[in-house]
C-alpha cells in the first residue's frame, strides 16, 4: 500500500509534473470556475489558490445506497477536468472502486485516517440504520454502518453527504422506513456536514464541492439544509427557461396537449420546481444535453428532504394545510409573488415533517406484519 | 392489429418544422449584458467574461444568440487540455471562447469582451522565463558543434 500521508507537493506543481501547460492550467481553472458556479472573473483568483493547494485524503463510505451517486460521478461528462480533480484528491478508500478487498481494504481506511488525522474528508453516500435500528440491515466487513461512520468521522476535517439518501434519508427512509434509516446530519453533530443532495446529484456539483475545498481550503457557504449555496441557492423554478410561461399563466395540462408541445410550464403536471433547489436548469445532464424539464417532464424534487413521501410526482406542488387547490391555481395565474408564497409554505411543511419524523422500528414493523 | 387503427393520428404541417429554430427569448437579455460590457471596454479598457454555461437557456436560445452576434474575421485554436476554439463575433471585441475536452465535449463556453481573449495571451509566468529560453537557444547556436558551418 502506498504512503497515504497527504503529499507536500502543491497542486500546481503536480499538474506541471504531468505536463499541463500554463494555458492548460488556465483552461482547467475556467472549467473549474464554471463547475463551482462562480463567475469567470474569479478565474485568476482560483488559479492562484489552486496553484498552492495541497492534495487532501478522501475516504468514501457507501451505506444503504444504489451506487447511483458513484455512477453519476464516474460517468461525469468532462472527464479531463473532473478526472484531474479526482486525481488531485487522494481517494484512499472507496469499496466499489478500489482494487483492494477484504481486510486490506479496511486497513487502507484505517491507515488513511491515522496518517491524515484531523485533515481528511469523508464522503458518505447512502443512509444509515440508526443506533437503535437492527444493525444487520447493512454491514461492511461485519461492522454496522453506524459504527463505521462514527469511527471514520471522529478525526475527519469535514463530512460530505452525497446524494439524497445520505443527506436526508432518501429512499431507504421512505415510509415505513423498515431499516430505521437516518441521514448523516441526523447522526454527526460535532463535524461540519455538507449535503450534496439529488438522486443522484449532478456530477459537476460533487466535484465542484471538492474543487471549492481544494481552492479555498474551506467548505462553501451553505443553505438551511447545509447544501452549498452556489448550486442550491436558487430554485429550479427561478432558473427555469419555461418560467416566462408560468408568469403568463400558460400551462401544459397533460403530457400531449398543445401546451406541452409548445413547451409551456409544467406546474400543473406536478412540477416540483418551485420548492426544489438544485442546479439542473443551468448545468443540465448527459454532457449538458438536457434536463428533465427540457425533456418535457416535471421536476420530481429529488434534492429536497422527504421527496419520496411528499405529494405524488404528478400532483401540483404539494398543497399544504391552509392552502386550497383553488388558491394554488389562482396563485399560479397571478404569478411569481403568489408562487413564491406557496413555495415558502411548502418548504415550511417539509421542515416540520423532517422535525417530527419518527422512524418505524423493526419491532413495530414486525408487529404490523 | 385491430385496435391500432382506432388511435387517432394527426400529421402536423411541415411548416412548423422547417421554420427557423424556436427559441425562448433569452438571447436579447444576454446581448444587453454584452452591450454594457462593451461600453466599459471602450471607455475604460475593462474586460468582461460571461459564462454562457451558467445561463438558464432553453433549446434554441444559444443558437439565436450566436446567430445575432454573427461571425468576424479572426479564428484561433489552442491545444492544451483538449482543444479550445476562439472565434471573433461580428461585433469587434466580442469573442466566443469554446473550451472543449480531448473528446470534443464542451467544458464551458465563454463570451469574452476584450481586445484579445485571455487564453491567447502568453501567461505572465511563461513570459518571465521567455528570454531565458531564447538565450539558451542562442547559446546553443554559438556553440561550434551546432554551427551550420561546422557540418
Amino acid at each position: 500500500m502506498a504512503n497515504l500521508k497527504t503529499p507536500d507537493k502543491t497542486l500546481g506543481e503536480g499538474l506541471r509534473e504531468i505536463g499541463l501547460s500554463r494555458r492548460g492550467f488556465l483552461k482547467f481553472c475556467a472549467a473549474t470556475a464554471s463547475m463551482m458556479a462562480l463567475p469567470p472573473n474569479l478565474v485568476p483568483a482560483i488559479a492562484a489558490a489552486l496553484e498552492q493547494a495541497r492534495r487532501p485524503s478522501v475516504i468514501w463510505l457507501s451505506f444503504q445506497e444504489c451506487t447511483g451517486c458513484t455512477e453519476s460521478l464516474t460517468r461525469s461528462h468532462s472527464p479531463s477536468v473532473e478526472n484531474l480533480i479526482l486525481d488531485l484528491v487522494s481517494l484512499d478508500y472507496h469499496h466499489t472502486l478500489q482494487a483492494a478487498a477484504g481486510e486490506a481494504a479496511e486497513e487502507a481506511r484505517l491507515q488513511a485516517m491515522e496518517a491524515n488525522r484531523g485533515q481528511y474528508l469523508v464522503i458518505v453516500d447512502g443512509s444509515i440504520p440508526g443506533p437503535d435500528a437492527n444493525p444487520g440491515y447493512s454491514t461492511v466487513a461485519g461492522h454496522s454502518n453506524y459504527d463505521i461512520l462514527m469511527e471514520t468521522v471522529e478525526h475527519a476535517a469535514a463530512v460530505i453527504a452525497v446524494g439524497t439518501c445520505a443527506a436526508f434519508g432518501g429512499l431507504p427512509q421512505a415510509k415505513p422506513n423498515p431499516t430505521g434509516a437516518m441521514s448523516v446530519m441526523d447522526l454527526v453533530h460535532d463535524k461540519p456536514v455538507i449535503n450534496v443532495s439529488g438522486c443522484p446529484p449532478i456530477p459537476m456539483v460533487i466535484t465542484g464541492v471538492l474543487a471549492h475545498y481544494l481552492t479555498f481550503g474551506r467548505l462553501p457557504e451553505l443553505d438551511a439544509y447545509r447544501r452549498p449555496m452556489a448550486f442550491y441557492g436558487q430554485s429550479i423554478h427561478d432558473r427555469c427557461y419555461r418560467r416566462p410561461f408560468y408568469d403568463k399563466g400558460l400551462f401544459a395540462e397533460s403530457f400531449d396537449d398543445a401546451g406541452a408541445k409548445l413547451g409551456w410550464c409544467l406546474y400543473r403536471l406536478g412540477c416540483k420546481g418551485p420548492t426544489t433547489y438544485n442546479a439542473c436548469a443551468t448545468m443540465r445532464w448527459n454532457s449538458g444535453t438536457s434536463w428533465p424539464v427540457e425533456s418535457g417532464h416535471p421536476c420530481l424534487g429529488c434534492s429536497e428532504p422527504g421527496f419520496w413521501d411528499d405529494a405524488g410526482f404528478y400532483e401540483p406542488v404539494s398543497v399544504p394545510i391552509g392552502v386550497t387547490s383553488k388558491t394554488l391555481i389562482e396563485g399560479a395565474a397571478v404569478g411569481a409573488v403568489a408562487g413564491a408564497g406557496i413555495a415558502a409554505l411548502a418548504r415550511k411543511a417539509k421542515k416540520e415533517a423532517v422535525a417530527n419524523r419518527q422512524p418505524v422500528t423493526i419491532d413495530e414493523l414486525e408487529q404490523k406484519l | 392489429m385491430s385496435g391500432l387503427d382506432q388511435i387517432p393520428v394527426t400529421i402536423e404541417s411541415s411548416a412548423s418544422c422547417s421554420a427557423r429554430s424556436r427559441d425562448f427569448g433569452n438571447a436579447p437579455a444576454v446581448l444587453n449584458q454584452i452591450r454594457d460590457a462593451l461600453e466599459r471596454l471602450v471607455s475604460s479598457g475593462e474586460e468582461t467574461c460571461i459564462d454562457l454555461n451558467a445561463m438558464p437557456f432553453g433549446p434554441g436560445d444559444l443558437e439565436r444568440l450566436t446567430e445575432l452576434l454573427g461571425t468576424g474575421e479572426a479564428e484561433a485554436s489552442v491545444e492544451a487540455l483538449g482543444p479550445t476554439r476562439i472565434r471573433e463575433t461580428g461585433i469587434p471585441g466580442v469573442w466566443l471562447v469554446d473550451y472543449l475536452n480531448a473528446e470534443g465535449q464542451r467544458l464551458t463556453l465563454h463570451v469574452e469582451i476584450a481586445t484579445v481573449p485571455q487564453i491567447l495571451r502568453p501567461q505572465p509566468q511563461d513570459l518571465a522565463c521567455a528570454i531565458e529560453r531564447l538565450d539558451a537557444r542562442l547559446t546553443r547556436l554559438r556553440d561550434p558543434a551546432h554551427s551550420p558551418l561546422s557540418s
